[in-house]
């Protein structure tokens, strides 16, 4: 089960809106790469790894992407929260607010709403770890993409943990990879059913 | 300590206890990273007990046993300060 903490994993404060930057942050929200997808992904994937070491690691990233999916949630709703019409038109959120309103959705900045297609798990965990990988590093790439958009600190510093926490969590599925090599020195062939 | 001062100083320290339990996931056998953990865990439990017993529970389901504040009524971490 999990334990709810009434806190965020790193502070966030928005008291100059920037609208744009909202509809930028959608992506992270529930884009394909997105902090929702990551949960997901991890979160799923781990019933089949076969090593604690490979659970443990899916299971604790998995929980810390939901607390960044939180974070996420808190900068978008923080930045609309009683923004005005016009303002929402100019940052091309009319479409958002006709079906939203001032509500937090997972979408992408396009409107496409989130899909558990975004993720796989193939019970292969050869498979499964490396989308891992290249889940963060699309991540990481979609966060440098967002902080171009502003010079606001109050975005960039939460964007620059969330950024990092990226690397981290690539550098902990690189060593995940490393231990699958050690249990199957020959790839997965050997457990072909036929 | 304010209640938004000792706020960032638990999440400083539970910082360092999620990157040490990452750190433990795939190196389990560091002891050096085990003794760490083992300290900075001790001090965020400190830090969490202080703060509930002043300002009220951080978490639910039974996690937080204080008199003071109560769950429903502190603010939501999604609300502006």
């Amino acid at each position: 089960m999990w334990i709810y903490q009434k806190k965020l994993e790193f502070p966030i404060n928005i008291t100059n809106p920037d609208l744009r930057i909202a509809k930028a942050l959608m992506a992270q929200y529930g884009g394909p790469d997105s902090e929702l997808s990551a949960g997901v992904r991890y979160l799923t994937q781990r019933f089949t790894m076969p090593d604690d070491r490979l659970r443990a690691t899916l299971n604790d990233i998995g929980t810390e992407e939901i607390a960044h999916w939180e974070m996420i949630g808190t900068m978008i709703h923080q930045t609309i929260e009683g923004a005005s019409l016009s303002a929402l038109e100019a940052a091309g959120l009319l479409g958002y607010y006709t079906l939203h309103g001032h509500g937090v959705y997972p979408s992408d900045p396009n409107g496409v709403p989130f899909m558990a297609s975004y993720i796989q798990s193939t019970g292969d965990p050869i498979a499964d770890i490396y989308e891992d990988l290249a889940a963060e590093q699309k991540a990481r790439a979609a966060y440098e993409h967002i902080m171009n958009q502003t010079d606001c600190e109050q975005y960039l510093a939460p964007l620059r943990f969330l950024r990092e926490r990226e690397v981290v969590h690539f550098q902990r599925f690189s060593e995940c990879m490393n231990i699958l090599k050690e249990i199957y020195p020959n790839g997965r062939q050997n457990k072909l059913c036929k | 300590m304010s209640q938004c001062e000792l706020q960032n100083r638990i999440s400083e320290v539970q910082f360092v206890c999620v990157e040490l339990n990452l750190y433990l996931d795939t190196h389990p056998a560091d002891q050096d990273a085990r003794n760490d953990y083992y300290s900075y865990s001790t001090l965020l439990a400190e830090l969490i007990a202080q703060y509930e017993a002043e300002y009220g529970p951080l978490q639910g389901f039974g996690h937080s046993p204080t008199n003071t504040g109560c769950w429903v009524c502190s603010e939501w971490p999604w609300e502006k300060r």
